[in-house]
């Protein structure tokens, strides 16, 4: 018993590298980086439901990858990059993914779109060119009891498609002046 | 909920990671990517003492083939890393090893869940169990009295329980030869759930063509571990591979092992898995 007392008093202190800023929290082992990131840092935009890798509400980016932020201990974490919601938009204005999402109702209570934006923020980076099915893939990694997720499958479709077309648009802008032939006569055909 | 107390140790060799396991005992458990443990002790299903945290540690991550056309694979490997792995460096003959990753969990499970951890928990449904014991693979462990090497046959004891002496850590698995023809299939309620039956096969076709020369057989979700089907590879030797052959190799798979009746699935239901799964795991591997 005095064992366990002993334990739960122990603090460890954790650096942490969040949305381009550096972050010091005295914190107990046993702190999630879910419950780090909302209790300590205050970025409650990152929600926590199972806590236990099902829900996926938690989800947030490791080094640019999507993980599950109580499947793992804030110590873990030292030393890596990690992007929550908060980090898509700076100002007041949302991003394309998030435009998306409100374009296409992919949500409805919201509880699961924080967790659902950083997934597919994370997916899209890995597989700009992702198709639908990949899409509807991998939005079965996270729980969504509202929208039925066709509407998340058609936003983030929608979204990546615009970048993808933005990407070609900036290709072909800078291709003109240097290939303007070989341009031409792609688009001839 | 949230995880009982305790004492965080970041190892920074695996000479460190072994020593401090030693030093702790039992009460201690090495964390890597944490995606089995972390849910657990959520739970507090598991409330170990201490954590060892081997994440950091370089050189146990990577897959490269040997001269001899074994593939080894470091232990802190992440699934996501093996089904993106390049073809150069996982190609055809272990198709059946990038294929399976799409089953284990989801895309954010994946990305943090590792090789040597999944051997290590050793669920009887987990998909690198099942290929470990399928293609003979050898665990190399090391621990205080130095490195040994075990293999897949002698690993899973049972439910949750393998050959790994508590201050041993899993390093890197070796499977030895080339599994062309190799295929897993498994079901679950949903997609990324823990398979209820889970069957993989390799075959070998005879070098003149025809007639397979051998086949294994192996299933998840029977048995508290991983089990190899005797009687349903001995179906699989000199026959003529089709879906007549397949089908009673699957009979008989069905009927040589005993699975158990649980919220899951009854007995019956896993019988007829079974049946449909090995058949399947058949024809995806001669599909290659």
């Amino acid at each position: 018993m005095t064992d366990t007392t002993r334990q739960a008093l122990q603090q460890q202190l954790i650096g942490l590298h969040v949305n381009g800023e550096d972050h010091e929290v005295l914190t107990e082992p046993r702190r999630t980086l879910v419950d780090v990131l909302r209790h300590d840092l205050r970025l409650t935009g990152t929600h926590v439901g199972c806590e236990h890798g099902i829900c996926g509400a938690c989800t947030v980016l490791l080094d640019g990858s999507p993980v599950r932020a109580c499947l793992m201990f804030a110590a873990q974490a030292e030393g890596s990059e990690i992007r929550t919601v908060e980090s898509l938009a700076p100002g007041r204005e949302l991003s394309d993914l998030q435009q998306a999402f409100s374009e296409h109702h992919g949500l409805q209570c919201g509880f699961c779109t924080p967790g659902f934006l950083m997934l597919a923020e994370g997916f899209l980076a890995e597989r700009p060119e992702a198709s639908k099915e990949e899409i509807r893939e991998v939005v079965a990694s996270n729980l969504c009891r509202c929208t039925g997720y066709q509407s998340i499958v058609e936003a983030i479709d929608d979204c990546a498609t615009s970048r993808r077309a933005a990407l070609r648009h900036r290709i072909e802008g800078t291709g003109e002046d240097e290939e303007a032939p070989c341009s031409s006569a792609t688009r001839s055909r | 909920m949230k995880p009982a107390a305790f004492t965080y140790h970041r190892a920074r060799d695996v000479e460190g990671a072994a020593r401090l396991l030693a030093e702790l005992g039992d009460e201690a458990k090495i964390i890597a990517g944490g995606q089995s443990l972390v849910a657990m002790m959520n739970f507090r299903l598991a409330r170990p003492a201490h954590l060892v945290d081997i994440g950091g540690l370089t050189g146990l991550d990577g897959l490269r083939t040997d001269q001899d056309g074994a593939l080894h694979v470091g232990a802190l490997t992440t699934h996501h890393a093996m089904e993106t792995a390049p073809p150069e460096v996982l190609g055809t003959e272990f198709a059946v090893i990038r294929d399976a990753m799409r089953w284990i969990g989801h895309l954010p499970i994946r990305t943090r869940g590792t090789v040597g951890g999944s051997l290590a928990h050793a669920d009887s449904t987990a998909e690198w169990c099942l290929l470990a014991l399928l293609l003979d693979a050898v665990l190399v462990a090391r621990g205080p009295r130095g490195e040994r090497r075990i293999e897949a046959a002698d690993f899973f004891l049972g439910y949750y329980t393998t050959a790994l002496e508590p201050d041993e850590l899993l390093t890197e698995v070796v499977f030895p030869r080339p599994a062309p023809r190799a295929a897993l299939a498994e079901f679950a309620e949903r997609r990324g759930d823990f398979a209820v039956v889970s069957a993989a096969v390799d075959l070998e076709l005879a070098p003149s063509g025809g007639e397979l020369s051998g086949g294994r057989v192996a299933l998840g979700g029977v048995a508290p571990s991983p089990v190899r089907v005797p009687e349903a590879e001995e179906v699989l030797n000199g026959g003529m591979p089709g879906p007549e052959l397949f089908a009673r190799c699957a009979a008989v798979a069905a009927e040589s092992v005993n699975p158990p009746s649980d919220a899951n699935g009854s007995a019956r239901y896993r019988r007829s898995l079974i049946r449909t799964l090995v058949a399947r795991a058949c024809e995806e591997a001669m599909a290659r």
